[in-house]
């Protein structure tokens, strides 16, 4: 049985993690660096940067950041948001990251997520899917949940699996930074659609959201951020309750 | 006591940094380098990797690499394989077609076997546990004194299947299968999780590899 990976995630804007509503409205909760090794130490399983303002202004500053959280942090690392060529996968490479989440320049060229796969291999590329509710189904968004693409975030999924992508993370905008649970229904659809592990972001404000996801959808990873930001609890405290329940986690 | 000098072997594949980072934070001096002579005077070298088998081989051939690997294994001094450096140590692998190995270690690279109706999917990305297959079989090896079922992070699809029960080191448990998580011959080791990614349980694993050295 696998160990859902708990994952903290942190979203970064000019040198400091900040956490917002809907991935808006945005409020400074710390310093990267500092935040992931505190909760390295603590035994969160990996860490997810994701450049909050990149794709917006087209700049880049989260590679020295990784850089320097590389030297104390000694598990997966995953960097995201304004990522858009293959020269900067592989400068997010060089500078530690393990692998690298793929949203806006993915729809814009769906073809670098079959170029960057190939070279770097699928373990690399995680298709980032940002979605938002719309009717019946669920729609493809960019630029940090501000833009809408037309794309059916559940049909985008299984192309990006076909092109390579290793892992698919989920974001729900309209649950992220709200701390009213998950898109349950969302990821499993998710999860249905395709056969790579799946990643669930977007909601988690308690632990019973994230028990009732890993009962309800057993997904390979769960990415929290406002829980641990904001000391709701701590990285042990959500472990500790996830095993109490006979929960499969990394002690 | 001065430094253990580390090589870890630069053949254009996979992310070296966090290996490099790991070894220092041990307090390994390190080079990375495909300088022949330089991996001979090594006290210790890695062979790192991620991705696919036939690339990492074509790699390891067009940088001239495969006889000095031989010839620093001839000297004694501890080798090891992580992750696609580990696969690469056996005889072939199945992925893309057979494509020929090292052949350091008998057996062949497979695809992972899962029992599908586990509900588990492939690639294997977890932290999952690793077991000694025989007792005292990590003795004098890199997991010596490691506690059994310690968590390590495994992100792979396929895995070394060696015809010799007595060169593998470790198994892990996947979709109810046991597969091949670390593997020994004499001075050989390989391990198919990231010991660099593995928080404490991992750079101890490493300090291990580094303890090795005479």
């Amino acid at each position: 049985m696998h160990k859902t990976r708990l994952i903290a995630r942190l979203d970064v804007k000019n040198e400091f993690v900040i956490k917002g509503i809907h991935l808006e409205g945005l409020r400074k909760v710390g310093d990267p660096i500092e935040l992931a090794k505190k909760y390295y130490l603590d035994g969160i399983d990996e860490i997810v940067f994701m450049d909050a303002v990149a794709s917006l202004y087209d700049r880049n500053n989260l590679f020295h950041i990784i850089e320097k959280a590389c030297k104390e942090v000694f598990i997966p690392i995953t960097i995201g948001g304004g990522i858009r060529s293959v020269n900067d996968i592989d400068k997010a490479l060089r500078s530690g990251a393990d692998k690298i989440a793929l949203n806006t320049q993915a729809i814009k060229n769906p073809e670098i997520i079959k170029e960057a796969s190939r070279i770097y291999g699928s373990q690399c590329i995680i298709g980032s899917i940002e979605a938002k509710r719309t009717g019946a189904g669920w729609q493809a968004y960019v630029d940090n949940g501000r833009e809408h693409t037309g794309v059916d975030a559940i049909d985008w999924a299984k192309k990006l699996e076909d092109l390579g992508a290793g892992e698919i993370l989920i974001t729900s905008v309209d649950k992220e930074g709200t701390k009213k649970g998950f898109d349950a229904e969302l990821v499993k659809k998710i999860a249905e659609s395709v056969s790579i592990p799946v990643i669930a972001s977007g909601g988690a404000g308690s632990l019973n959201d994230i028990r009732e996801l890993i009962l309800n959808c057993n997904p390979g990873g769960i990415a929290i951020a406002s829980l641990i930001h904001y000391n709701l609890f701590s990285v042990s405290e959500i472990k500790r309750e996830l095993i109490n329940n006979n929960l499969s986690v990394r002690p | 006591m001065s430094k253990k000098k580390i090589a870890v072997i630069d053949y254009g594949i996979g992310n070296v940094q966090s290996i490099l980072n790991a070894l220092e934070n041990l307090n390994a001096e390190t080079l990375l380098t495909n300088n022949p002579e330089e991996i001979l005077n090594a006290d210790g070298v890695i062979l790192p990797g991620v991705g696919a088998f036939k690339t990492g081989m074509e790699n390891l051939i067009s940088h001239n690499l495969i006889s000095v690997i031989h010839e620093y294994i001839n000297t004694g001094k501890p080798f090891l394989g992580i992750c696609l450096g580990m696969q690469l140590l056996l005889d072939e692998s199945e992925e893309f077609g057979n494509t020929k190995g090292l052949g350091l270690i008998k057996g062949k690279v497979k695809k992972l076997i899962i029992d599908e109706t586990t509900g588990e999917r492939l690639p294997h990305v977890s932290w999952n546990e690793i077991k000694e297959p025989v007792k005292d079989r990590w003795q004098n090896s890199i997991l010596e004194n490691i506690p059994q079922f310690s968590d390590v992070y495994f992100v792979h699809s396929f895995a070394a299947s060696p015809n010799n029960e007595e060169d593998i080191l470790a198994t892990c448990n996947y979709g109810n299968k046991d597969f091949c998580a670390a593997v020994k011959k004499d001075n050989v080791f390989g391990a198919q999780f990231h010991p660099e990614k593995s928080g404490k349980i991992g750079l101890t694993i490493l300090k291990k590899f580094i303890d090795l050295i005479k």
